[in-house]
């Protein structure tokens, strides 16, 4: 089950409103598909700089298996506010909580208008696909 | 049928197992008209003893010059103990395929972690991948990481004396990017200034050394010319002369390439050989190529793997770092077998050699009147330019006649002799441990012959061409 | 001492392997080298004796699987029998210990083979023009990439720049199509296997380059809409490039040139029995038509008044990717096997290479799920979406395989298809092998229904089980340091 208080783009990453400023993370899924289900194969990160204006579906930074690499987009575009360096060391924390402690920036959205993402529902349907 | 051991009782089950009745109703997808309706047109096949015959034929139009060759300018005739052959010829090494499964490769991957530390220790730098196609396209891919690093940056300076074939490589390579490329002028004494062509937009600047003339070049100061515009300075290497010359690593290079076809590689018609490729560790993650890593197994047990694959072709596609995928690993673990069987006293006993008998000759043909060493006899390892009175190509017949493979003809395979002050009368001659003292001193009783006799010198000095250095 | 240590652990000062002889020249005076110009410190290379030297590396090849001992059905990488008569010619000294600049005159046998060669190629690909040049197949590509490019510039067609690439292809297609400075978009496939052609019309146009095909797919299928295809790239001014790492399938029976390919690579150890080397050196020369020959790399060979010689100058010639004219002695092994074989082994060789395959699937396809069951070329794909519900991942059937003494098929690819298990078990073996190869495959699938812990913690047999590769990563050791 994903969690339903956030949305999602096609491509996995998840976004979720927190006070006004917004969270974006990568579902479990997509931790588990670069991963095959083996944490310790979760090797690197690379986030974007606190500051950088990013578009919508601009990619912001990478993240790599031993066997695979995945880009990383912005689901709505704004300005990166802070970025969750813990992660870049301990790439564990993706595994172990991709939904809360594992979230990868915090943007000031430029809309709240996420027309365009898909809610848990309709996500959940596009992984029933792709299995 | 040679090779297929299938027989006729074989495929008339196979085909009945896949429920098809001939061979050709496998090959239904392909639309008739697509296909060839005759027999290729090649040769009849040979049986083995009948190849060999024709092998002993084709090998014997070949000639070795029995008595000794001068002929180097980047391929050099070095001596191979026996055992690299041996140990290297294992159908284990020979028949296997990339390490991509490491618990059935840990032979390949424990060479190669080997190989790619003594390759960073002969060039004193931090890491090695484990290897490239060989020396000219690896300089290339020096040349892409360090417009990677600096991006935005345009300008590639590289010596005028880079091998040839490096500089029309990287000519290929770069006619379709925004990067440029200029070329550095050499002095009077044959190294390379670098100081007027290297500016904040140069991204990388790439010495040979010894350079293509034979030249030492001042690596500390081709390093700090670089350095003081933030350019990574890369060197280009003759492994073999790391016995005794000092290391690139050493003189704060950023990138350390070479072609290793000395370290116990035939010179085979030029290939194949294997191209060194080192960096400072904080490049790892931008290396072309194979890389190596040490870990341990699930019961704590050391192996190896093949790591920081996302680098890789397989794994990002247009976005890695590079498109090699099959390198040169047979040859590079050739060149392993050949550094651990030298050892670091083998390795310097062998560029001890080079260089002795190199200086010997040098010194013997300085002497000899209407011959000139237009760089001198003091700053070369192992290979010497010699200014002839008679036109090389007559000096290299001349030699032939004696079953000695003569010197290189340069200016002939430069692109720009003139640029380089080459002519028609430049001679490049190289020696190795193999090159014994008859065949040195048989080739300075050939060009004796060929002196002027009393007082011709100073007429060969006025028909000397100016050089634009001198200009 | 344990044999397993590294050549540096087993090091102890003094002992060495390679001698020479007293010098027989006088001693140089190293002080008149340029100031800075000597090492100061000698490189810290394992100092070895002979013996232990070649204990060593016999160790370390007894912990390779490899051809000489094993099946290797591994798809795409065509590993088939190589013939030791060519380590034997290869190591000819009239082969050996030539110089590339030695005098042409004295080097008309190892010339008169390369012509012979180019002769060859040309006629198995159907392409007229080619070039020994390419170090791998890789570097053919590129090399047919830049010929491309130099063929639209001439012809002022220089915004041509796209490079079509379906989504199964090699990794080098699309990392070849950057390195030329060229823009890699990605076709589909369709529901078939094929490429989608819907897809293909909508994403041509006046930016096409080059369209890249490899034909059979690395799902082991012909594309019977190749001709259409070409018409297709063609008619928008495009080029077709063939990857011919599946030539082994189509060889005799059907030329790329024929069928539509402007351009081609051949993988020569793959398709012509030349040794992979535990990852090289191959050779990847290029075939094209007669409008793109003027194009091909340096150096040529060249023939005046019944005379050959390497010549460096063509004035609308790309130029060198390398040096030299190509791996001369790899390419050697090519031509001694097209020699042995002539062209009815030639065609035997792509006939039994797709028996073999169709035999394998047909027998696996019951137990082993085979994406696009039916007739295959010289390879296919099969998955582990039978045993899906036991939680066994392809990497697990991998490293039961090496325990049962097979080396694996080739996992993860093509990407189309997930945990995929590519198999090409090749000309060159025999029934029963493929029977022994089969049972165990059977044999694992019943492991995967009855004891999947089994299949998951293999393998157990090898010098090491599973490696952390996670580790090798974010804790990089790369070479070995002294404690």
């Amino acid at each position: 089950m994903v969690p339903e208080d956030r949305k999602y783009a096609a491509s996995h990453e998840w976004i979720k409103m927190d006070g006004d400023t917004a969270l974006i993370g990568i579902s479990a899924f997509a931790v588990t598909e670069l991963s095959n289900g083996n944490e310790g194969d979760m090797v690197y990160c690379d986030l974007p700089e606190v500051g950088r204006v990013l578009a919508t579906g601009e990619t912001f930074g990478e993240i790599e298996s031993v066997k695979a690499v995945g880009d990383l987009n912005a689901p709505v575009g704004g300005e990166v506010l802070e970025v969750n360096t813990s992660i870049e060391d301990h790439l564990e924390i993706l595994c172990d909580d991709p939904w809360k402690a594992g979230w990868l920036i915090r943007i000031k959205p430029e809309t709240t208008d996420w027309g365009h993402l898909l809610d848990a529902e309709a996500y959940e349907g596009t992984l029933a696909e792709q299995a | 049928m040679p090779y297929i051991q299938n027989t006729d009782a074989d495929r008339s089950a196979m085909l009945a197992a896949i429920g098809v009745r001939t061979l050709d109703d496998l090959f239904e997808q392909i639309p008739e008209e697509l296909r060839l309706k005759r027999p290729l047109d090649l040769p009849a096949g040979l049986s083995e003893l009948e190849l060999k015959e024709l092998l002993s034929e084709r090998a014997s139009w070949n000639s070795r010059g029995e008595q000794g060759s001068f002929l180097g300018g980047g391929v050099y005739r070095h001596f191979t103990p026996a055992v690299v052959d041996a140990l290297q010829g294992r159908q284990e090494f020979v028949t296997a395929y990339t390490p991509y499964q490491p618990e059935a490769s840990q032979g390949t991957l424990t060479a190669f972690f080997e190989f790619q530390t003594m390759i960073a220790e002969l060039t004193g730098m931090e890491v090695a991948n484990a290897s490239m196609y060989d020396g000219a396209s690896a300089a290339v891919e020096a040349v892409f990481l360090a417009a990677a690093v600096r991006r935005g940056r345009r300008k590639v300076v590289v010596s005028a004396a880079l091998h040839p074939h490096s500089l029309r490589t990287l000519r290929t390579s770069l006619a379709w990017t925004e990067l440029e490329l200029v070329s550095a002028p050499l002095d009077e004494s044959g190294r390379t200034r670098f100081d007027d062509c290297v500016d904040a937009d140069t991204c990388a600047v790439l010495v040979q050394n010894p350079n293509f003339l034979g030249v030492i070049e001042d690596l500390d100061q081709v390093a700090a010319c670089a350095t003081e515009v933030q350019a990574l300075p890369i060197a280009s290497v003759y492994p073999t002369s790391l016995g005794l010359l000092r290391p690139p690593g050493d003189a704060g290079f950023a990138v350390v390439v070479g072609d290793g076809q000395g370290l116990g590689l035939p010179q085979a018609l030029g290939g194949p050989s294997f191209g060194i490729f080192a960096v400072r560790q904080e490049f790892v993650r931008r290396m072309p190529g194979r890389i190596v890593g040490e870990t341990v197994d699930r019961a704590g047990r050391r192996g190896f793997v093949l790591t920081f694959q996302t680098r890789e072709q397989h794994i990002r596609r247009e976005k890695a770092t590079s498109n090699i995928c099959t390198n040169n690993a047979l040859a590079a673990l050739r060149g392993a077998i050949y550094l651990a069987a030298a050892g670091p006293q083998g390795l310097a006993e062998v560029a001890h050699h080079c260089h002795a008998k190199a200086t010997y000759a040098a010194q013997a043909i300085a002497a000899l009147p209407g011959f000139s060493l237009p760089h001198g006899t003091d700053a070369f390892f192992n290979e010497f330019l010699v200014r002839c009175p008679v036109p090389a190509a007559q000096v290299n017949r001349a030699l032939d006649k004696c079953g000695l493979i003569g010197g290189l003809e340069v200016a002939q395979v430069c692109t720009t002799p003139d640029a380089l002050g080459l002519d028609e009368h430049h001679l490049l001659l190289a020696c190795t441990e193999t090159t014994s003292r008859m065949s040195i001193d048989r080739l300075l009783a050939t060009l004796a012959e060929l002196a002027p006799r009393t007082g011709a010198a100073g007429s060969d000095d006025a028909s000397r061409p100016t050089t634009h250095q001198e200009a | 001492m344990n044999p397993d240590l590294l050549l540096f652990e087993k090091s102890s000062p003094g002992r060495r392997t390679l001698r020479l002889g007293a010098l027989d020249v006088p001693q140089p005076d190293l002080t008149r080298l340029p100031a800075g110009a000597l090492r100061l410190a000698p490189p810290a290379l394992p100092e070895i004796g002979e013996l232990d030297l070649v204990r060593h590396y016999t160790r370390l090849s007894k912990k390779n699987m490899s051809i000489v001992d094993s099946f290797y059905p591994l798809g795409s990488c065509t590993m088939k029998y190589n013939p030791v008569l060519h380590e034997e010619a290869a190591a000819l000294p009239g082969f050996t210990d030539i110089h590339p600049w030695q005098d042409a005159g004295r080097l008309q046998g190892a010339l008169a083979i390369l012509r012979d060669l180019e002769r060859d190629f040309a006629e198995i690909s159907g392409l007229p023009c080619v070039s020994l040049h390419p170090a791998a197949g890789a570097q053919g590509e590129l090399a047919s990439l830049l010929v491309a490019r130099a063929y639209f510039a001439e012809r002022g067609e220089g915004e041509r720049t796209t490079v079509l690439i379906p989504d199964s292809a090699h990794g080098t297609n699309p990392a070849s199509a950057a390195v030329a400075g060229m823009r890699a978009v990605t076709v589909v496939s369709a529901a078939d296997g094929g490429v989608d052609l819907d897809d293909l019309k909508t994403k041509v146009g006046a930016d096409t380059a080059v369209f890249m095909i490899t034909n059979p797919s690395t799902l082991g299928l012909f594309e019977e809409r190749i001709a259409e295809i070409a018409d297709i790239i063609h008619d928008a001014g495009g080029l077709i490039y063939m990857d011919g790492a599946n030539l082994n399938a189509i060889m005799g029976i059907t030329r790329p040139g024929d069928f539509g390919a402007d351009m081609m690579h051949i993988n020569v150890h793959k398709t012509f029995a030349t040794p992979h080397g535990g990852g090289g050196p191959g050779a990847g020369p290029i075939c094209v038509t007669e409008a793109l020959g003027p194009y091909l790399p340096l150096p040529r060979i060249v023939e005046d008044e019944n005379r050959l010689r390497l010549s460096e100058e063509a004035p609308d010639s790309i130029g060198m990717l390398r040096g030299w004219a190509g791996n001369f002695s790899v390419l050697l092994r090519a031509w001694c096997y097209l020699r042995r074989l002539g062209p009815e082994g030639i065609r035997r060789v792509s006939e039994n290479a797709v028996l073999n395959a169709n035999y394998l699937r047909a027998r696996l396809r019951e137990r082993w799920h085979v994406p696009f069951d039916r007739l295959c070329m010289h390879e296919f794909v099969a998955n582990t979406r039978f045993q899906r519900e036991a939680g066994v991942h392809a990497i697990d059937v991998a490293k039961r395989l090496i325990d049962l003494g097979h080396h694996p098929p080739t996992i993860y690819f093509p990407l189309v298809v997930p945990e995929a298990l590519m198999m090409e078990p090749t000309e060159t073996e025999t029934r029963e092998t493929l029977d022994s190869f089969v049972e165990d495959m059977l044999r694992i699938a019943d492991e995967c229904d009855q004891t999947p812990e089994l299949v998951k913690q293999a393998p157990t047999t090898t010098p090491v089980s599973r490696l952390d590769e996670g580790r090798a990563v974010k804790q990089p050791v790369l070479r070995f340091r002294a404690e």
